[in-house]
Protein backbone atom coordinates (compact mmCIF):
# COMPACT_ATOMS: atom_id res chain seq x y z
CA UNK A 1 0.00 0.00 0.00
CA UNK A 2 1.22 3.57 -0.78
CA UNK A 3 2.23 5.36 1.96
CA UNK A 4 1.40 8.77 2.89
CA UNK A 5 3.60 11.56 4.66
CA UNK A 6 1.98 15.20 6.12
CA UNK A 7 4.59 17.89 6.36
CA UNK A 8 3.81 20.99 8.39
CA UNK A 9 5.87 24.00 9.95
CA UNK A 10 2.90 22.92 13.03
CA UNK A 11 3.14 19.63 14.83
CA UNK A 12 -0.48 19.95 15.56
CA UNK A 13 -1.56 20.33 12.49
CA UNK A 14 0.46 17.73 10.79
CA UNK A 15 -1.30 15.75 13.31
CA UNK A 16 -4.36 16.57 12.54
CA UNK A 17 -4.16 16.53 9.06
CA UNK A 18 -2.84 12.55 9.60
CA UNK A 19 -6.02 11.99 11.75
CA UNK A 20 -8.55 12.90 9.22
CA UNK A 21 -6.64 11.11 6.41
CA UNK A 22 -6.66 7.74 8.49
CA UNK A 23 -10.37 8.77 9.22
CA UNK A 24 -11.22 9.20 5.07
CA UNK A 25 -8.36 6.10 4.54
CA UNK A 26 -11.33 4.32 6.43
CA UNK A 27 -7.99 2.66 9.16
CA UNK A 28 -6.38 0.91 6.10
CA UNK A 29 -4.13 4.12 4.87
CA UNK A 30 -0.71 4.13 6.19
CA UNK A 31 -0.09 7.77 7.07
CA UNK A 32 2.39 9.57 9.28
CA UNK A 33 2.66 13.40 10.47
CA UNK A 34 5.86 15.07 10.01
CA UNK A 35 5.16 18.29 11.67
CA UNK A 36 7.75 20.89 13.01
CA UNK A 37 10.67 20.59 14.13
CA UNK A 38 12.69 17.94 16.37
CA UNK A 39 11.94 19.50 19.35
CA UNK A 40 8.74 19.69 18.75
CA UNK A 41 8.58 23.55 18.35
CA UNK A 42 7.46 25.43 14.53
CA UNK A 43 9.69 24.58 11.71
CA UNK A 44 10.26 21.70 9.67
CA UNK A 45 13.13 18.77 10.15
CA UNK A 46 14.35 16.66 7.16
CA UNK A 47 15.13 14.31 10.02
CA UNK A 48 11.17 13.76 10.77
CA UNK A 49 10.55 13.29 7.20
CA UNK A 50 12.65 10.36 6.78
CA UNK A 51 11.16 9.34 9.97
CA UNK A 52 8.03 9.58 8.48
CA UNK A 53 8.65 7.65 5.47
CA UNK A 54 10.47 5.21 6.94
CA UNK A 55 7.27 4.23 8.64
CA UNK A 56 5.18 4.26 6.00
CA UNK A 57 7.34 2.71 3.69
CA UNK A 58 6.05 -0.76 2.70
CA UNK A 59 7.91 -0.61 -0.44
CA UNK A 60 4.69 0.31 -2.84
CA UNK A 61 6.50 3.98 -2.60
CA UNK A 62 5.25 7.20 -0.44
CA UNK A 63 3.22 10.12 -1.41
CA UNK A 64 4.30 12.99 0.67
CA UNK A 65 2.03 16.25 1.43
CA UNK A 66 3.50 19.70 2.68
CA UNK A 67 1.89 22.69 3.97
CA UNK A 68 3.92 25.90 1.78
CA UNK A 69 7.12 27.18 2.51
CA UNK A 70 10.00 25.63 3.84
CA UNK A 71 8.20 22.24 4.14
CA UNK A 72 8.10 22.32 0.76
CA UNK A 73 11.28 22.96 0.38
CA UNK A 74 12.56 20.00 2.97
CA UNK A 75 10.58 17.71 0.84
CA UNK A 76 12.27 18.00 -2.20
CA UNK A 77 15.87 18.06 -0.96
CA UNK A 78 14.55 14.84 0.93
CA UNK A 79 12.91 13.58 -2.34
CA UNK A 80 16.87 14.37 -4.21
CA UNK A 81 18.57 12.70 -1.52
CA UNK A 82 16.43 9.15 -2.47
CA UNK A 83 16.89 7.07 -5.08
CA UNK A 84 14.38 5.12 -7.20
CA UNK A 85 11.61 7.66 -7.59
CA UNK A 86 9.48 6.21 -5.12
CA UNK A 87 8.98 8.72 -3.22
CA UNK A 88 6.90 12.07 -4.67
CA UNK A 89 6.16 15.41 -3.30
CA UNK A 90 2.35 16.08 -4.57
CA UNK A 91 1.61 19.46 -5.33
CA UNK A 92 -1.35 19.84 -3.56
CA UNK A 93 -2.99 21.59 -0.56
CA UNK A 94 -2.17 19.98 2.61
CA UNK A 95 -5.42 18.67 3.87
CA UNK A 96 -7.04 17.92 0.48
CA UNK A 97 -4.57 16.22 -1.15
CA UNK A 98 -3.72 14.11 1.72
CA UNK A 99 -7.89 13.35 2.04
CA UNK A 100 -8.34 12.47 -1.51
CA UNK A 101 -3.95 10.54 -1.14
CA UNK A 102 -5.44 8.66 1.38
CA UNK A 103 -9.12 7.03 0.25
CA UNK A 104 -7.14 6.37 -2.93
CA UNK A 105 -4.34 4.03 -0.99
CA UNK A 106 -7.13 2.52 0.92
CA UNK A 107 -8.35 1.45 -2.08
CA UNK A 108 -5.24 -0.51 -2.91
CA UNK A 109 -3.85 2.15 -6.07
CA UNK A 110 -0.41 2.38 -6.93
CA UNK A 111 2.11 5.24 -6.66
CA UNK A 112 1.46 6.96 -9.41
CA UNK A 113 -2.37 7.06 -9.14
CA UNK A 114 -2.60 8.12 -5.47
CA UNK A 115 -0.28 11.03 -6.46
CA UNK A 116 -2.06 11.97 -9.28
CA UNK A 117 -5.79 12.00 -6.82
CA UNK A 118 -3.62 14.17 -4.51
CA UNK A 119 -3.09 16.87 -7.24
CA UNK A 120 -6.16 17.09 -8.26
CA UNK A 121 -7.65 17.82 -5.01
CA UNK A 122 -6.32 21.27 -5.94
CA UNK A 123 -9.77 21.47 -8.30
CA UNK A 124 -12.09 20.73 -5.34
CA UNK A 125 -14.03 23.69 -5.03
CA UNK A 126 -16.41 24.58 -2.08
CA UNK A 127 -18.60 26.99 -3.00
CA UNK B 1 46.33 26.97 0.63
CA UNK B 2 48.20 28.42 -2.03
CA UNK B 3 47.22 31.82 -3.78
CA UNK B 4 46.01 30.58 -6.31
CA UNK B 5 43.53 27.21 -5.12
CA UNK B 6 41.63 26.19 -2.16
CA UNK B 7 42.26 22.74 -0.57
CA UNK B 8 39.69 21.59 1.97
CA UNK B 9 41.56 22.85 5.03
CA UNK B 10 40.85 26.62 3.35
CA UNK B 11 37.25 25.62 2.45
CA UNK B 12 36.85 24.33 6.06
CA UNK B 13 38.01 27.64 6.92
CA UNK B 14 35.54 29.66 4.92
CA UNK B 15 32.58 27.61 6.94
CA UNK B 16 34.63 28.61 10.48
CA UNK B 17 34.36 31.99 8.84
CA UNK B 18 30.97 32.45 7.37
CA UNK B 19 29.60 31.08 10.95
CA UNK B 20 31.76 33.64 12.72
CA UNK B 21 29.86 36.39 10.70
CA UNK B 22 26.67 34.96 10.50
CA UNK B 23 26.58 34.77 14.23
CA UNK B 24 28.41 38.51 14.45
CA UNK B 25 25.20 39.71 12.31
CA UNK B 26 22.39 37.51 13.49
CA UNK B 27 20.63 40.14 15.09
CA UNK B 28 20.53 42.43 12.07
CA UNK B 29 19.55 39.45 9.94
CA UNK B 30 16.32 38.58 12.24
CA UNK B 31 15.50 42.35 12.26
CA UNK B 32 15.49 42.25 8.53
CA UNK B 33 13.76 39.26 8.69
CA UNK B 34 11.30 40.56 11.13
CA UNK B 35 10.35 43.35 9.12
CA UNK B 36 9.09 40.98 5.83
CA UNK B 37 9.91 37.29 6.85
CA UNK B 38 9.17 35.63 10.32
CA UNK B 39 11.78 37.08 12.00
CA UNK B 40 13.82 33.43 12.49
CA UNK B 41 16.74 34.12 9.33
CA UNK B 42 20.05 34.98 11.72
CA UNK B 43 18.70 32.48 14.64
CA UNK B 44 18.38 29.87 12.51
CA UNK B 45 21.23 30.52 10.01
CA UNK B 46 23.65 30.68 13.14
CA UNK B 47 22.52 26.85 14.54
CA UNK B 48 22.69 25.67 10.91
CA UNK B 49 26.09 27.02 10.56
CA UNK B 50 27.13 25.99 14.17
CA UNK B 51 26.08 22.67 13.07
CA UNK B 52 28.23 23.10 9.90
CA UNK B 53 31.37 24.06 11.85
CA UNK B 54 31.03 21.09 13.64
CA UNK B 55 30.26 18.47 11.38
CA UNK B 56 33.52 19.76 9.49
CA UNK B 57 35.23 19.70 13.00
CA UNK B 58 34.72 16.31 12.73
CA UNK B 59 36.09 15.20 9.19
CA UNK B 60 39.98 13.71 8.91
CA UNK B 61 42.61 15.60 8.79
CA UNK B 62 43.16 16.65 5.20
CA UNK B 63 39.66 16.05 3.92
CA UNK B 64 38.82 17.08 0.08
CA UNK B 65 36.99 20.47 -0.70
CA UNK B 66 34.29 18.56 -1.58
CA UNK B 67 33.93 16.55 1.51
CA UNK B 68 34.02 19.68 3.27
CA UNK B 69 30.94 21.66 1.50
CA UNK B 70 28.98 18.17 1.30
CA UNK B 71 29.73 17.60 5.20
CA UNK B 72 28.61 21.41 5.99
CA UNK B 73 25.59 21.43 3.67
CA UNK B 74 24.32 18.35 5.14
CA UNK B 75 24.67 20.07 8.41
CA UNK B 76 22.61 23.08 7.53
CA UNK B 77 20.11 21.11 5.37
CA UNK B 78 19.36 19.20 8.64
CA UNK B 79 19.66 21.96 11.52
CA UNK B 80 18.98 25.30 9.69
CA UNK B 81 15.32 25.57 9.93
CA UNK B 82 13.45 27.55 7.40
CA UNK B 83 13.84 27.88 3.91
CA UNK B 84 17.41 28.64 4.09
CA UNK B 85 18.27 25.07 5.13
CA UNK B 86 17.35 23.92 2.06
CA UNK B 87 18.79 26.50 0.18
CA UNK B 88 22.18 26.90 1.75
CA UNK B 89 22.30 23.38 2.62
CA UNK B 90 21.52 22.60 -1.65
CA UNK B 91 23.60 24.92 -2.71
CA UNK B 92 26.85 24.01 -0.64
CA UNK B 93 26.39 20.22 -1.49
CA UNK B 94 26.16 21.02 -5.36
CA UNK B 95 29.06 22.89 -5.18
CA UNK B 96 31.00 19.98 -3.34
CA UNK B 97 30.03 17.79 -5.88
CA UNK B 98 31.29 19.65 -8.61
CA UNK B 99 34.68 19.48 -6.85
CA UNK B 100 34.63 16.04 -7.31
CA UNK B 101 38.00 14.31 -5.50
CA UNK B 102 40.49 17.34 -6.16
CA UNK B 103 42.81 17.79 -3.40
CA UNK B 104 42.19 21.67 -4.55
CA UNK B 105 39.67 24.16 -6.21
CA UNK B 106 41.78 26.63 -8.59
CA UNK B 107 39.63 29.59 -9.97
CA UNK B 108 38.05 28.07 -12.61
CA UNK B 109 37.10 24.87 -10.74
CA UNK B 110 35.55 27.15 -7.54
CA UNK B 111 33.64 29.38 -10.15
CA UNK B 112 31.91 26.32 -11.67
CA UNK B 113 30.86 25.35 -7.99
CA UNK B 114 29.70 28.69 -7.21
CA UNK B 115 28.09 28.36 -10.19
CA UNK B 116 26.51 24.99 -9.10
CA UNK B 117 25.20 26.10 -5.69
CA UNK B 118 23.39 28.99 -7.90
CA UNK B 119 21.63 26.13 -10.52
CA UNK B 120 20.66 24.10 -7.08
CA UNK B 121 19.17 26.67 -5.01
CA UNK B 122 17.11 28.14 -8.04
CA UNK B 123 16.00 24.72 -8.99
CA UNK B 124 15.16 23.95 -5.45
CA UNK B 125 13.32 27.80 -4.55
CA UNK B 126 12.66 28.12 -8.39
CA UNK B 127 12.98 31.67 -7.67
CA UNK B 128 13.96 34.08 -10.35
CA UNK B 129 16.59 37.32 -10.29
CA UNK B 130 14.08 39.91 -9.08
CA UNK B 131 11.65 38.00 -6.89
CA UNK B 132 13.54 39.07 -4.30
CA UNK B 133 15.11 36.22 -2.63
CA UNK B 134 19.08 35.29 -1.95
CA UNK B 135 19.15 34.36 -6.03
CA UNK B 136 19.17 38.65 -5.86
CA UNK B 137 22.71 38.47 -4.72
CA UNK B 138 23.65 34.52 -5.95
CA UNK B 139 23.42 35.68 -9.49
CA UNK B 140 25.34 39.07 -9.58
CA UNK B 141 28.19 37.10 -7.67
CA UNK B 142 28.47 34.52 -9.87
CA UNK B 143 28.41 36.48 -12.92
CA UNK B 144 30.63 39.04 -11.20
CA UNK B 145 32.60 35.94 -10.76
CA UNK B 146 32.73 34.43 -14.31
CA UNK B 147 33.36 37.95 -15.57
CA UNK B 148 36.98 38.51 -13.57
CA UNK B 149 37.54 35.04 -14.38
CA UNK B 150 37.39 35.56 -18.05
CA UNK B 151 39.33 39.04 -17.44
CA UNK B 152 42.24 36.75 -16.46
CA UNK B 153 41.98 37.82 -12.37
CA UNK B 154 42.90 35.36 -9.94
CA UNK B 155 41.27 33.12 -7.68
CA UNK B 156 41.19 35.96 -4.69
CA UNK B 157 40.08 38.94 -7.41
CA UNK B 158 37.19 36.24 -8.24
CA UNK B 159 36.03 36.11 -5.17
CA UNK B 160 36.37 39.59 -4.18
CA UNK B 161 34.51 40.63 -7.36
CA UNK B 162 31.27 38.21 -6.18
CA UNK B 163 31.43 39.16 -2.93
CA UNK B 164 30.86 43.00 -4.14
CA UNK B 165 28.61 42.09 -6.52
CA UNK B 166 26.37 40.04 -3.97
CA UNK B 167 26.58 43.09 -1.64
CA UNK B 168 25.61 45.35 -4.19
CA UNK B 169 22.44 42.74 -5.19
CA UNK B 170 21.28 42.50 -1.56
CA UNK B 171 20.96 46.40 -1.54
CA UNK B 172 19.27 46.12 -4.82
CA UNK B 173 16.60 44.19 -3.17
CA UNK B 174 15.27 46.69 -1.41
CA UNK B 175 12.42 48.86 -3.64
CA UNK B 176 11.78 45.10 -4.91
CA UNK B 177 8.28 43.60 -4.14
CA UNK B 178 8.68 39.95 -3.00
CA UNK B 179 7.33 37.36 -4.75
CA UNK B 180 9.09 34.39 -3.30
CA UNK B 181 8.49 33.17 0.52
CA UNK B 182 6.69 34.50 3.48
CA UNK B 183 7.31 38.41 2.45
CA UNK B 184 5.21 37.70 -0.78
CA UNK B 185 2.50 37.15 1.13
CA UNK B 186 2.98 41.10 2.13
CA UNK B 187 2.54 41.97 -1.97
CA UNK B 188 3.69 46.01 -1.65
CA UNK B 189 4.29 45.77 1.53
CA UNK B 190 7.53 44.07 0.98
CA UNK B 191 8.98 46.92 -0.89
CA UNK B 192 11.55 49.41 1.04
CA UNK B 193 13.30 46.60 3.07
CA UNK B 194 16.30 44.68 2.14
CA UNK B 195 16.00 40.56 1.44
CA UNK B 196 17.28 39.20 4.39
CA UNK B 197 18.34 35.97 2.58
CA UNK B 198 20.44 38.45 -0.07
CA UNK B 199 21.49 39.70 3.07
CA UNK B 200 23.05 36.29 4.43
CA UNK B 201 24.61 35.66 1.01
CA UNK B 202 26.30 38.87 0.71
CA UNK B 203 27.69 38.19 4.33
CA UNK B 204 28.92 34.26 3.45
CA UNK B 205 30.37 35.41 -0.25
CA UNK B 206 32.23 38.03 1.59
CA UNK B 207 33.70 35.28 3.74
CA UNK B 208 34.79 33.44 1.46
CA UNK B 209 36.59 36.38 -0.26
CA UNK B 210 37.97 37.27 3.00
CA UNK B 211 39.98 33.58 3.35
CA UNK B 212 41.27 34.00 -0.40
CA UNK B 213 43.27 36.53 0.69
CA UNK B 214 43.79 34.93 4.61
CA UNK B 215 42.03 37.05 6.57
CA UNK B 216 38.87 35.68 8.76
CA UNK B 217 40.70 33.75 11.37
CA UNK B 218 37.55 31.99 13.14
CA UNK B 219 39.43 30.73 16.12
CA UNK B 220 35.92 29.36 17.31
CA UNK B 221 35.55 31.48 20.30
CA UNK B 222 33.13 34.64 19.90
Amino acid sequence: MVGIVVISHSRTLADGVTEMARALGVGKAKVEPAGGDVDGGFGTSIDLVRHAVAAVDGGDGVVLLADLGSSVLTAKTFIEDTEGGAVLLADAPLVEGAVAAASMAAAGADLATVHAAAEAAREHRKT
Amino acid sequence: MSGTTLDGAALAGWIRHAAGLVAADAERLTRLDAAIGDGDHGLNLDRGFTAAVAAIGALPEGAAPSKVLIAAGRAIVSKTGGASGPLYGTALRRAGRTLADEDEADATALGAALAAALEGVQELGQADEGDKTMVDALIPAVAAYEGALAGGADLASCARAAADAAARGADATIPLRARKGRASYLGARSAGHLDPGAASTALILRALADITVGEGGWSGSS
